[in-house]
């Protein structure tokens, strides 16, 4: 497996093509939630603290729910997102593809307390570099998969580079990788960009800057951008 | 055929089937019947329709932007057809009737073994200490020991009348947040083959059996025992429970049999989380007999033993003959 991308075949006979997310992404959607717990348990805790031992046993009942069901809860009902995972664009599946199952997310979340273990998460994280998918030892066991949101239809990569179509026909992935080419073009010296489009002299039939502009035109049209 | 005539031919039913989608997505799958939604209505058809335009799409090398269109839109139209719509209400009376009783005898390999892991050590503690008192300062630290005698010294003044409502409700909290929290962890902890289970079963055992020989060697058994015959009927029946729970954990990674361990493990969790689904339920209502009513102490001893009879034996029944009959 080159990069994460991983294809889920239906019963229809077709790949869905989901992406796994790794640790770093999750540790930012734990951490946004970490600190929502935080929140809702001082807006809690000021109030209740004044009404003694009521308020305390209270506390201790709002602090058992959400330590333990606040991600049970959203990943259950609402489509495998905790809030933190939904500001991070990253949801929760089962292994197949399908929709998290409300048992699903009550297994990998009980498991979280081993995934803690020995401490800030290690066996979890060690798991999640043993497996393929990313999975921690809750997902194994619930046969769940965290994964990144498909991005929105592409944005355009190019809005000054004119459009002209391709003079001959590119698989998909050759597709993809000239309009992956457009989007990050940015990131890449102007040498650079020369070096690469050069490469593909036989396709734009021209060198140095022109044929990076020719890349970026065929880009354009490969995204449905008319010139 | 090109691309430019493929979409031309689709594109009706493309914006037919993206307006179906989308008045899915607005309505959750259980809601739709109540608001006068067809449950999923021209979405299958559509839905295998797209799947043939997307492999279309993809084995004559389309644009990525259109291949990119229709896979985004069949993902979203399988979750909206593959999520499951039974109705949560329903499953919940189901399982607590019928379900969680048949689950517990069907996982009686577990079962039993979790029990015992539990009582014997229990036994054993309550025997060791009830012969020679000494060595309850073993299991216990001798701060402990003076705070358990307080708590149920017959001679102090909050025995012998109804406790304050308010400190009712803070050991309502404490028994939740604590009691479930321990069965959770059984649970979980039995991942590591077993141990973390067999490890919280044995220690609790003890612990309650040290402590009812305890009680007795220092002549509190009329204020301890009245206190715990109620609510422990569903306390150390669902930490039994728990405890097998996790034991179905650990022995999948043990004793796979003829699966691999990871598919083993999956239905070992799935078999786990259902009983302990049964054990949260048992828990809440044990925490509220202890709270509330183990705690009311005005009550007569005489009174509480009959309703401890009438608990242990409802569970036992509970267990041994519920959900036997075929579902109708």
């Amino acid at each position: 497996m080159l990069d994460t991308r991983l294809p889920l075949e239906t019963p229809e006979g077709i790949e869905l093509v989901v992406t796994p997310a790794g640790p770093s992404a999750r540790l930012h959607a734990y951490l946004l939630d970490l600190l929502i717990r935080c929140g809702i348990y001082l807006a809690f805790f000021i109030p209740l603290h004044f009404l003694g031992r009521v308020g305390s046993g209270l506390f201790l009942i709002i602090y058992f729910l959400l330590e333990w069901f606040y991600p049970v809860l959203f990943e259950g009902l609402r489509g495998g997102q905790t809030p933190g995972k939904r500001y991070c664009r990253l949801r929760v599946l089962s292994a197949d593809g399908t929709p998290l199952t409300f048992g699903g997310a009550m297994i990998r979340n009980l498991l979280r307390i081993i995934d803690i273990m020995p401490t800030f998460y290690v066996f979890g994280l060690f798991s999640m570099l043993m497996t393929q998918r990313f999975q921690r030892l809750g997902d194994l066991a619930a046969g769940t998969l965290v994964v990144f949101e498909p991005r929105p239809a592409i944005a355009a990569p190019d809005p000054d580079a004119g459009a002209s179509p391709l003079p001959v026909a590119l698989s998909t992935v050759e597709q993809r990788g000239l309009i992956d080419f457009a989007e990050r073009r940015q990131q890449l010296s102007a040498d650079r960009q020369v070096e690469l489009a050069d490469i593909l002299g036989p396709l734009t039939h021209q060198s140095g800057e022109e044929g990076v502009n020719r890349l970026r035109a065929f880009a354009n049209s490969l995204i449905g951008r008319s010139a | 055929m090109r691309q430019e005539q493929f979409e031309q031919m689709h594109r009706a039913q493309w914006a037919q089937f993206a307006a179906v989608l989308e008045a899915l997505e607005k309505t959750h799958p259980l809601k739709r019947s109540r608001n006068n939604i067809p449950d999923t209505g021209e979405l299958p058809l559509l839905y295998r329709l797209l799947c043939q335009h997307l492999a279309q799409a993809q084995s004559r090398n389309y644009g990525a932007a259109l291949v990119d269109r229709l896979n985004d839109w069949v993902l979203r139209a399988h979750h909206q057809l593959y999520v499951r719509r039974d109705r949560f209400r329903d499953r919940v009376i189901q399982f607590a009737m019928a379900g969680f009783p048949r689950l517990v005898r069907r996982e009686w390999r577990v079962v039993v073994p979790a029990i015992l892991l539990l009582v014997v050590p229990a036994l054993f503690a309550y025997l060791a200490i009830h012969l020679d008192p000494k060595l309850v300062y073993s299991l216990f630290d001798p701060n402990q020991v003076a705070n358990f005698e307080s708590m149920y010294n017959p001679r102090l003044a909050h025995l012998g009348q109804a406790r304050a409502s308010d400190t009712n409700i803070q050991m309502f909290g404490f028994y939740i947040f604590h009691n479930i929290a321990i069965a959770f962890r059984c649970f979980a902890s039995g991942l590591f083959l077993m141990m973390g289970a067999v490890f919280e079963l044995v220690f609790n055992g003890l612990i309650f059996g040290g402590l009812s020989a305890h009680m007795q060697n220092v002549g509190y058994h009329q204020t301890f025992f009245p206190f715990v015959v109620g609510h422990g009927a569903f306390e150390l029946t669902a930490i039994a429970l728990a405890g097998a729970a996790g034991l179905r954990l650990g022995a999948a990674l043990i004793m796979p049999g003829s699966r691999t361990r990871l598919t083993a493990l999956r239905e070992a969790a799935g078999v786990g989380v259902s009983l302990l689904y049964g054990v949260t339920g048992m828990l809440v209502i044990a925490a509220s007999l202890e709270a509330f009513w183990s705690s009311d102490n005005a009550l007569p001893n005489w009174y509480k033993y009959s309703a401890g009879l009438f608990f242990w034996s409802s569970v036992i029944f509970y267990f041994l003959f519920a959900g036997r009959r075929r579902a109708t």
